[in-house]
């Protein structure tokens, strides 16, 4: 599913440059459920951009379902995002002028589906994620549970071949973020592929692998023991 | 096929930012209405001054003669210039090409009587062409004709206002007019247009000039010839016809090529002249004024889809990630920019118009200043061009925006 080769990223900070990630070698099949562990600054989040195709790699190679993500133009980096990539984020990211099934129908939109369809679909998914009700609700009406449940559907909506969470219980407190961990676990009870970025222990322990990244490298890949809530 | 989700894209962001929406139509609209006031109380100034010489056909030439001031060819200064039938004759065959109408003037003062009532009034004896030149209107009856000319007719023409002072209420045409105790019948009556300015021109009387000429002094002397020119030369082709005619007669009475008071003309050729010159300076005035509050305009509402990028960097940066390609990013911005543009814009016309509407200019100099369909087309192309400028600069910037740092904004 996802194949990463000596990766190496860093970023420019004025006249000095910041080398976050130095030679990364990760191999993630379909149906994982992966969680990347590290402290602030391990360069986590930037792994999980590259792999999201929000930023590009300095050197070293990167596959995804077989294709070479490399030297990508806007455009068709924006259509790999569309096909392949679901995102979900610590702080939902959801547009606050649309309501819930508007904000499940945009990644659709883009994949130039008609209304209707995009209405029914979206409305397949606010299902899935048991929103039916809270529809036509705009964001600042739903709690933070609900909000990153949205943002779920919103991620499944485009049926993405790679689910990526950055943080994704970050914002919420232990009950809601058990909720969603659930739910996450049960997507990938159905054979979605999951990646989360978290530095909590214990969210990390519900995932089936464990990759933890400090200082740039990889100091522990291991399979776990999954903790199930289900 | 049109692309309805585009629009219900616009239409949601601009309803929910409303505030937003109404300021950057303001600055539009704002401009739009500078605009147009401006290019009325232009077009109105035009329409006065073209009004305003409507007394007279705007393609005419009076010729008048005086006395020589320069000596030639063993003739002394001071000799009188006479014009007469001959050389009539001779510019109107010469120059027949360039003439559409042609008249002779002779100049009488009469005391005219009807009944008890007296006044005295001017004559112009003259030729059937001449109500073309001063664009008399008849009121009733006929002008001076051809059959007049040709038979020394003691038929006569007046004007509404010698109506109203010696005849009152009675109808005077078929009614016999005493001149200089000589009976006219009067065959029509005429109107000026350019009344209340000049009511001297509705107290003239016209008589044919060949009658004239045999009453008045048995000759065939003419105090002045008027003509008009044929409306399709050009303003340049006008004068230079008219300076031919005066050097025609200046060499036909031996007078001398620099001499400025023997033969004089007027030219309304070089009226048109100025207020073509003065028209297309106010027009320039106007467009870069007007340019200058659209730029202005353009301007504002580039700024404000700067600030709109910038406040939607977040949002861009989450289309982003769910797919948005490049382009689309940078349509919406286009087409809200222009949508907003194009209905403020409008807005701003309407209200201009209104603005000249509702107020009544005409005490100062400016007549009926509407605005034409043609600028209104002309509005809309240059309202759509503004928005699309107006979006260039944001819409790059908002398709650029890498989708990382978009969504790291808070």
């Amino acid at each position: 599913m996802l194949k990463i080769d000596k990766l190496h990223k860093s970023y420019k900070m004025g006249d000095s440059s910041l080398h976050v990630l130095k030679g990364i070698n990760l191999n993630v099949d379909k149906g994982e459920m992966v969680a990347i562990m590290g402290s602030s600054g391990s360069g986590k989040s930037t792994l999980l951009n590259i792999i999201g195709i929000l930023d590009e790699l300095d050197s070293g190679e990167y596959t995804l379902d077989g294709i070479e993500i490399k030297d990508l133009t806007e455009k068709k980096a924006a259509q790999y995002r569309n096909k392949f990539l679901g995102f979900v984020f610590q702080s939902f990211n959801l547009i606050n002028f649309k309501n819930a099934l508007e904000n499940v129908a945009l990644p659709l939109y883009y994949q130039g589906l008609k209304r209707k369809e995009r209405q029914e679909k979206a409305m397949f998914h606010l299902e899935k994620v048991g929103l039916t009700d809270w529809a036509k609700h705009l964001p600042n009406e739903l709690s933070g549970g609900q909000k990153q449940r949205v943002a779920i559907a919103r991620a499944l909506a485009a049926e993405p071949k790679l689910l990526l969470a950055d943080e994704p219980t970050g914002a919420l407190d232990s009950a809601t973020s058990h909720e969603i961990m659930q739910f996450l676990q049960q997507l990938n009870d159905e054979g979605k592929t999951i990646l989360i970025v978290t530095h909590e222990e214990d969210i990390s322990l519900m995932c089936k692998r464990i990759v933890r990244l400090k200082d740039g490298v990889i100091l522990e890949d291991k399979k776990i023991k999954q903790n199930r809530l289900i | 096929m049109i692309d309805l989700g585009l629009f219900r894209e616009i239409f949601q962001s601009l309803n929910k930012n409303k505030l937003r929406t109404l300021l950057s139509g303001f600055t539009v609209a704002f401009a739009i209405m500078l605009f147009t006031i401006l290019f009325g109380i232009a077009n109105g100034f035009q329409n006065t001054f073209n009004n305003e010489f409507n007394g007279d056909a705007n393609n005419s030439i009076f010729i008048y003669s005086g006395r020589t001031s320069k000596a030639v060819e063993g003739y002394q200064t001071g000799r009188k210039i006479q014009f007469d039938n001959p050389l009539y004759n001779k510019i109107k065959e010469e120059f027949s090409g360039d003439i559409e109408f042609i008249t002779g003037r002779v100049y009488k003062n009469v005391i005219a009587s009807f009944g008890t009532e007296k006044s005295s009034y001017s004559v112009r004896a003259v030729n059937p062409d001449h109500q073309f030149i001063e664009k008399s209107e008849m009121k009733n009856g006929r002008f001076i004709n051809a059959l007049d000319i040709k038979n020394n007719t003691k038929n006569i023409v007046i004007g509404n206002l010698v109506v109203e002072d010696l005849f009152g209420d009675i109808d005077p045409i078929g009614k016999y007019l005493d001149l200089n105790k000589i009976k006219f019948k009067i065959v029509g009556v005429f109107v000026e247009r350019t009344e209340g300015s000049d009511s001297n021109e509705a107290r003239v009387i016209y008589m044919p000039i060949s009658t004239a000429q045999k009453i008045y002094g048995n000759n065939d002397y003419i105090d002045q010839i008027n003509l008009t020119y044929n409306p399709n030369l050009s303003e340049l082709e006008a004068i230079s016809l008219g300076n031919n005619i005066v050097d025609k007669i200046k060499e036909i009475f031996f007078v001398a090529e620099n001499d400025q008071s023997a033969v004089r003309s007027r030219n309304r050729a070089r009226e048109n002249q100025e207020i073509t010159q003065f028209n297309s300076v106010l027009a320039i005035l106007v467009l870069i004024i007007g340019i200058g509050t659209l730029v202005a305009g353009v301007v504002g509402i580039s700024n404000i889809m700067i600030f709109i990028v910038k406040e939607r960097t977040k949002e861009i940066g989450i289309r982003k990630a769910l797919g948005a390609p490049p382009s689309s990013i940078k349509l919406i911005i286009v087409l809200e920019s222009v949508f907003v543009t194009a209905i403020s814009g409008y807005v701003g016309l309407l209200i201009g118009g209104a603005i000249l509407n509702i107020f009544d200019l005409e005490d100062y100099w400016i007549t009926d200043p509407g605005v034409s369909t043609s600028l209104v087309l002309g509005a809309t192309f240059t309202l759509i061009l503004a928005g699309l400028i107006a979006a260039y600069v944001p819409a790059n910037r908002a398709a650029s925006i890498k989708p990382i740092v978009a969504l790291r904004d808070e």
